[in-house]
């Protein structure tokens, strides 16, 4: 599988995905697919299958305010050398995202740092709960809503 | 997580706003503990005519004994550590002054907080404080323990260590080298020499050297 099959292979499946190649001189660049929302948990199914990226790097987000939020993540095929990082964007004021730990394991506590910083709530995640910060904290610190010197119980 | 049950201390909701907080963190409402009856004992002593020869001079050897032999928890928390320990290695030595860093709270008179303090690690860092035996010192080591230092406006760190417990001696630095720290051991002691056994510490006097 090399990254011109696996640009194919996508185009294929997910004809409405839009997938941006790196610079021809960075071979180790990324492919990076931006997704519809529905389309998340399909895409990496096929990636992990199809493409053989079975190792999950790492799952984060982006906070683009009023434009919603990007979830970001990022699979690679390591006997290939083959990156995929998948993006979706979520709606404005939406918080919620299927998650991909049924697919990959690897995306349990990526996904629950997540949602720690960025609110966002996996659906179908096992066990979606904080990771970093304490239970008790409020807030998720990452949003860009978040004021930062607010007085924050009990030793801010 | 389980909540603690019962609340001995007072948390934030108890209070009106910072101010009132980081007073009560200052200001050692409970003091320096010591038994009722040695009070009684010392202050007859002292009443007494010419009696005041006699506690003054055990509070002088007293406070010479608790100078001579102030012992540091190990307690590092971030780089500021790393100075730490080379004051206590051979170099700089702080075992002429003294000080043998001592790896249980319970035997320590002084608490040297080296490094950042998170959010997280406050409640730890306030467990071991209260577990060392009155009376006891802190020195806050470096900005970050200082006043939340070049994380300051993270979410996650304690704004200065001086909202979790008193501090006696800060040092500014970051981090501070081994001089630093050890220029504010000697504050420390300088301040320990003229500690009262009722409890009440004397205002640190600026060193002139």
């Amino acid at each position: 599988m090399t990254a011109d099959q696996a640009v194919t292979l996508i185009g294929e499946r997910f004809p409405e995905a839009q997938v941006e190649r790196g610079a021809p001189d960075r071979p180790g660049d990324p492919l990076v697919v931006s997704l519809r929302l529905d389309q998340w948990v399909p895409f990496a199914q096929v990636a992990k299958d199809a493409l053989g990226c079975r190792f999950f790097a790492f799952s984060t987000a982006v906070d683009w305010k009023e434009q919603g939020l990007d979830v970001i993540a990022r699979v690679d095929n390591l006997d290939d050398r083959v990156s995929v990082l998948m993006k979706t964007r979520l709606a404005a004021g939406a918080s919620s995202c299927p998650s991909l730990a049924p697919v990959y394991r690897g995306a349990d506590w990526m996904e629950r740092e997540c949602y720690d910083m960025f609110g966002i709530r996996f659906e179908g995640h096992p066990d979606l709960r904080r990771i970093l910060l304490s239970d008790d904290w409020e807030g998720h610190p990452l949003l860009k809503s978040y004021a930062v010197d607010t007085p924050h119980p009990p030793y801010r | 997580m389980k909540k603690p049950a019962t609340q001995i201390v007072p948390v934030w909701r108890d209070f009106k706003d910072l101010q009132e907080w980081e007073a009560l963190h200052q200001q050692r409402p409970e003091g320096d503990k010591h038994s009722a009856l040695f009070e009684q004992v010392t202050e007859g002593i002292h009443n007494f005519p010419g009696g005041f020869v006699v506690t003054t001079a055990a509070d002088a050897f007293f406070n010479w004994a608790r100078k001579s032999s102030v012992w540091p928890v190990t307690f590092g928390l971030a780089c500021c550590a790393i100075e730490m320990m080379a004051t206590f290695a051979s170099r700089f030595d702080v075992e002429r002054l003294g000080m043998v860093p001592w790896a249980s709270p319970r035997h320590s008179d002084l608490m040297i907080v080296s490094g950042t303090v998170n959010i997280k690690m406050a409640p730890m860092l306030k467990r071991i404080y209260d577990q060392m035996p009155d009376p006891k010192w802190a020195v806050s080591m470096g900005s970050c323990a200082n006043s939340g230092g070049p994380f300051r406006h993270g979410y996650f760190v304690v704004k200065g260590v001086d909202r979790v417990i008193p501090v006696d001696v800060y040092v500014p630095g970051c981090p501070p080298p081994p001089e630093s720290l050890l220029n504010g051991l000697l504050l420390l002691q300088d301040q320990i020499a003229h500690f009262r056994r009722t409890g009440r510490r004397a205002a640190p006097t600026p060193k002139v050297d």
